[in-house]
């Protein structure tokens, strides 16, 4: 049994048949070809799965891909735009905010939220705000500088 | 006159951004888990779920009449493929076979019992499911200690005491010197199994070409050269016919230094099917099946002279190896011992260690591997030194170390330290945190009855493995740098990098030498038909030990980079830097990629020269590393909620040379980070079963992005004649240096209540409870 979706994923338009216990993680990653969000755990604590949906962060994992039927998608793949990095994929460059990358995706998209949240966060918020996202080679030092940087450069 | 080729610029030294982000970035990077093939299947495992069991029957026929379920191999159908590989020796070892799938007995939650494979994913995790094992289950034992006492469950039946080896070693007189001991303190400390939870688990796809017999492995691993020899051997293939590609790695920490009964299960499994399969460990299985980290329990003596002077250690150390021996599991104990005496002048020194099987997951190396425990254990014995002689912590270390004049420094657990001038960098921390102001800053804040205390701890670290004499499978490491026809340069390491930098740090060292452009330069690594013959990356070798190679390879083509200028230009008084050659009489200048074009071209040849611009080198290291440093931590410990607060975390490395320093930050803030999961949320817990009760990301704490403290780092730099760029290993020294300073910081915040010691990790329930009860456990 399957079931027909149609959704955008970085502007543009997808259908597909889907069997409904299929998760959106490996829809866009193994139907779609989107590898960029990955999988770190299946049960909503890495947060390296994590993409935008309608705009606000969401771990996909933890979802179906038939409950992203007609929603707009942004995955890392979605964010530079005519060769153009997102200011912060340059800020977690220019910050050593990575190592092994495994994370990296996820911990990007979370930060671009949040700073759309809270454009102008203390260092204690921008950790708060990362909460859901596990990073295991950097201590999390470079990543809040580059959250931070990015914010600065945004506000400048 | 001479015709050196001198640097015209440097980049080494340099805080520039890697090379390797753009793809990590954009999400264009291929990890393990990215790889498509055309008729690829998917592989899933089914695991034991006791710790001992006899297995009576499995039944794989409901899973195999599955729609989509194309095999299920069970342990009886691999009697063909050889056994995991132990690569550490030791005098009387017992190495239990290690099949790759179980047979008649299970030995650990977790063990492999039989595979199912599918055309989609979801079908294979399904198929798992509908095999029915009718097993016996037996008692299981999983605390070392208890494993010892007599009538403990046999882990294997055949070594009823649990005893996989025992191991002595001894240094100078150390029965007198506890005898002529005017104090004597001692102290249990554990340092708990850990999970090292790479974000990325381990995955593998194998692909089976059996018309030419080759089989293809991509796998996230740290040793890919090694990995295609021993994997070939079990599987009865010819090496130069299996390749091993070792795609983006996404953390490794040691659990990826390894050769797991995967890596040739899915071999086989391709070999069987006739198609690609892949199998992506899923995070449950990470925590159940992927080596542990730690698991000691050491039992420590220290004896001294009432000034303070050190003069014997004794430690029985008790290693919780697991039900079998991974690749280097009986090995870790041992670098603890050689590293026992820390940086300090203990001339007499005596270890035991007994090397206990459990029902558990092998341990093996974890960041650090051994030498955290060897450093946590003496660091915490010299602050229960302090606290006995009511000597300040700093002061009794400064007065231990040996000078600056001693080095080489010989051991008396007989290694040889190489340099150092350990003062400087306690000295450098000490002063960075204000410690006089800060001792009486907490004085006042105790008085107040807040519980605020300051740790210190120093730490040398054996790194750069190694000496080949001293390391299982060699202890070289590999370059090759290639000028192509155009000018381009291609930099080919036997490491194998997962998230370091070497492909940076790397091209930072050859455009120093060649005097060309970062840009121009490629640093390719982690396939093994592209790559010459490497050791790996692990043990904080890879800028230590491949770094040098690198530079002796390019040492030779640029002295076959001279020939060709002085054969083009016509002179023997050439100078060749900045990506070209000059005449030095004349001042006429031929560029790198003209000389390259040449080289190919080869219409005419220098004198014994042969065409081409390439070279290999493989660097055989003289000695370990011996970095070292020193870091302070100031914690508070709620009285209300038992929770640890980190004020100021300070470290201060001496890795020498730095290539560059936005790197050395951050291997320098993972490694904290890991050692403060350690220090103070992270363990793995198997219940009496030998269950695993911490199986999931639920139930393991990790740091998190709120819960790290800042961290100021400081260097101090003590010129090595370890190897010619002057460089030592720094991606472990974080780790190594970390739990120690939490813990002795947390014992010094609670010392007025009559604590002595505390072992890891620090929960706030645990100290809740010892805040309540008066410091009585
Ligand atoms: S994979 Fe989705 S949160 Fe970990
Ligand atoms: S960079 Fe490796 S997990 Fe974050």
């Amino acid at each position: 049994m399957t079931r027909k979706i149609t959704l955008k994923i970085n502007g543009k338009s997808y259908s597909h048949e889907v069997e409904p216990r299929l998760l959106l993680i490996h829809y866009l990653r193994e139907v779609v070809g989107f590898t960029g969000p990955h999988i770190g755990c299946e049960t909503s604590i890495c947060g390296a799965c994590t993409v935008e949906l309608d705009g606000k962060a969401v771990k996909s994992c933890t979802m179906f891909a038939v409950q992203a039927d007609g929603r707009n998608v942004t995955t890392i793949e979605g964010l530079a735009t005519d060769g153009r990095l997102h200011p912060m994929q340059e800020a977690f460059w220019n910050e050593h905010a990575l190592q092994c990358g495994f994370c990296t995706p996820g911990m990007i998209m979370t930060s671009k939220e949040l700073l759309e949240r809270s454009p102008h966060p203390t260092d204690d918020e921008i950790r708060h705000g990362l909460e859901g996202n596990l990073c295991r080679c950097t201590g999390y030092q470079h990543i809040v500088n580059a959250v931070r940087a990015a914010a600065a450069k945004a506000g400048a | 006159m001479a015709t050196t080729i001198t640097k015209t610029e440097t980049l080494v030294g340099k805080r520039i951004r890697r090379k390797e982000d753009p793809r990590l970035i954009t999400g264009t990077a291929t990890y393990v888990d990215d790889i498509q093939m055309p008729g690829m299947h998917h592989a899933c495992i089914l695991r034991s779920p006791h710790g001992a069991a006899r297995i009576r029957s499995i039944n794989i026929k409901p899973a195999i009449n599955q729609a989509g379920v194309v095999a299920v191999f069970i342990g009886k159908d691999i009697e063909a493929v050889g056994p995991v590989p132990c690569g550490a020796s030791l005098p009387g070892l017992r190495v239990p076979a290690h099949s790759i799938l179980a047979k008649d007995r299970v030995y650990y939650v977790g063990h492999p019992v039989a595979v199912a494979v599918a055309t989609d994913r979801y079908i294979a995790r399904d198929a798992i499911d509908l095999i029915e094992v009718d097993y016996e289950p037996l008692q299981a034992v999983s605390d070392p200690e208890k494993a010892l006492e007599p009538g403990a469950p046999a882990v294997h039946p055949e070594w009823p005491d649990n005893t996989a080896f025992t191991f002595h070693q001894e240094g100078g007189e150390p029965e007198k010197a506890f005898k002529e001991a005017e104090v004597v303190v001692k102290q249990r400390i554990t340092s708990q199994r850990l999970v090292p939870t790479s974000i990325e688990t381990r995955g593998v796809v194998a692909d089976y070409r059996s018309a030419e017999k080759n089989l293809t492995l991509y796998s996230s691993t740290q040793i890919p050269h090694l990995l295609r020899t021993l994997v070939a051997q079990m599987l009865g293939l010819a090496e130069n016919r299996m390749r091993v590609i070792t795609p983006e790695v996404g953390g490794g920490f040691g659990s990826k230094l390894n050769v797991y009964a995967e890596e040739a299960l899915m071999g086989f499994v391709a070999m069987k099917i006739g198609k690609p399969v892949k199998w992506i460990e899923s995070r449950r299985e990470n925590f159940l099946c992927t080596i542990h980290g730690r698991g000691h329990v050491d039992y420590y003596e220290i004896a001294a002279r009432r000034d303070g002077t050190v003069l014997g250690l004794r430690l029985k150390l008790i290693q919780d190896l697991g039900a079998y021996h991974q690749l280097l599991t009986p090995a870790i104990p041992t670098l603890s011992v050689l590293m026992m005496p820390g940086l300090y002048k203990f001339r007499n020194v005596i270890a035991d260690i007994v090397g206990v099987f459990t029902n558990c997951v092998p341990t093996d190396a974890y960041r650090g591997a051994g030498r955290p425990e060897a450093t946590h254990g003496i660091e915490r014995m010299m602050d229960l030194l302090a606290l006995e002689l009511k000597m300040d912590p700093a002061e009794l270390r400064l007065k231990n170390f040996p000078g600056k004049g001693e080095f080489p420094y010989l051991t008396a657990t007989g290694l040889s330290y190489d340099s150092g001038d350990y003062a400087a960098p306690l000295k450098k921390a000490l002063d960075m945190v204000d410690y006089h102001k800060l001792r009486n800053a907490q004085r006042d804040a105790k008085a107040k009855g807040r519980l605020m205390g300051i740790g210190i701890s120093t730490y040398g670290e054996i790194c750069a493995f190694g000496p080949s004499p001293a390391t299982p499978a060699g202890g070289w490491e590999s370059a090759t740098v290639k000028i192509e026809p155009s000018g381009k340069v291609t930099v080919l390491t036997g490491t194998s990098p997962h998230g370091q930098g070497e492909e940076t740090t790397f091209a930072q060292i050859a455009a120093d030498e060649l005097g060309v452009s970062m840009d121009d330069i490629i640093v390719l690594h982690g396939d093994t038909s592209i790559v010459q013959y490497g050791i790996g990356t692990f043990g904080s070798r890879s800028t230590a030990v491949g770094g040098p190679a690198l530079y002796y390879a390019l040492q030779d083509l640029k002295a076959k980079i001279k020939k060709f200028g002085e054969m083009l230009l016509e002179s023997d008084d050439v100078t060749c830097s900045g990506g070209q050659c000059i005449c030095n009489k004349t001042g006429k200048t031929i560029e790198f990629a003209q000389i390259a074009a040449a080289s190919y071209r080869a219409m005419k040849l220098p004198p014994n020269t042969e065409p081409g611009l390439m070279a290999t080198h493989f660097w055989e290291p003289p000695n370990f590393a011996f970095p070292f440093g020193a870091h302070i931590v100031v914690s508070e410990v709620d009285r209300d909620t038992g929770q640890v607060e980190i004020q100021r975390y300070v470290a201060v490395d001496d890795c020498v040379n730095i290539i560059n320093p936005l790197l050395v930050d951050g291997q320098i803030h993972g490694g904290v980070a890991q050692g403060l999961g350690q220090a103070l949320c992270e363990q793995a817990v198997y219940d009496e079963n030998a269950q695993l009760i911490t199986g999931e990301l639920m139930d393991y704490a990790l740091p998190k992005a709120s819960t790290m403290p800042y961290i100021e780092t400081g260097h101090t730099i003590t010129p090595s004649p370890v190897n010619p760029l002057g460089v030592k290993g720094v991606g472990e020294a974080g780790t190594i240096g970390c739990s120690p300073a939490v813990v002795n910081s947390v014992v010094d915040a609670l010392s007025h209540l009559g604590v002595r010691h505390i072992d890891m990790p620090l929960t706030s329930e645990k100290l809740w409870k010892l805040v309540r009860q008066g410091g009585q456990a």
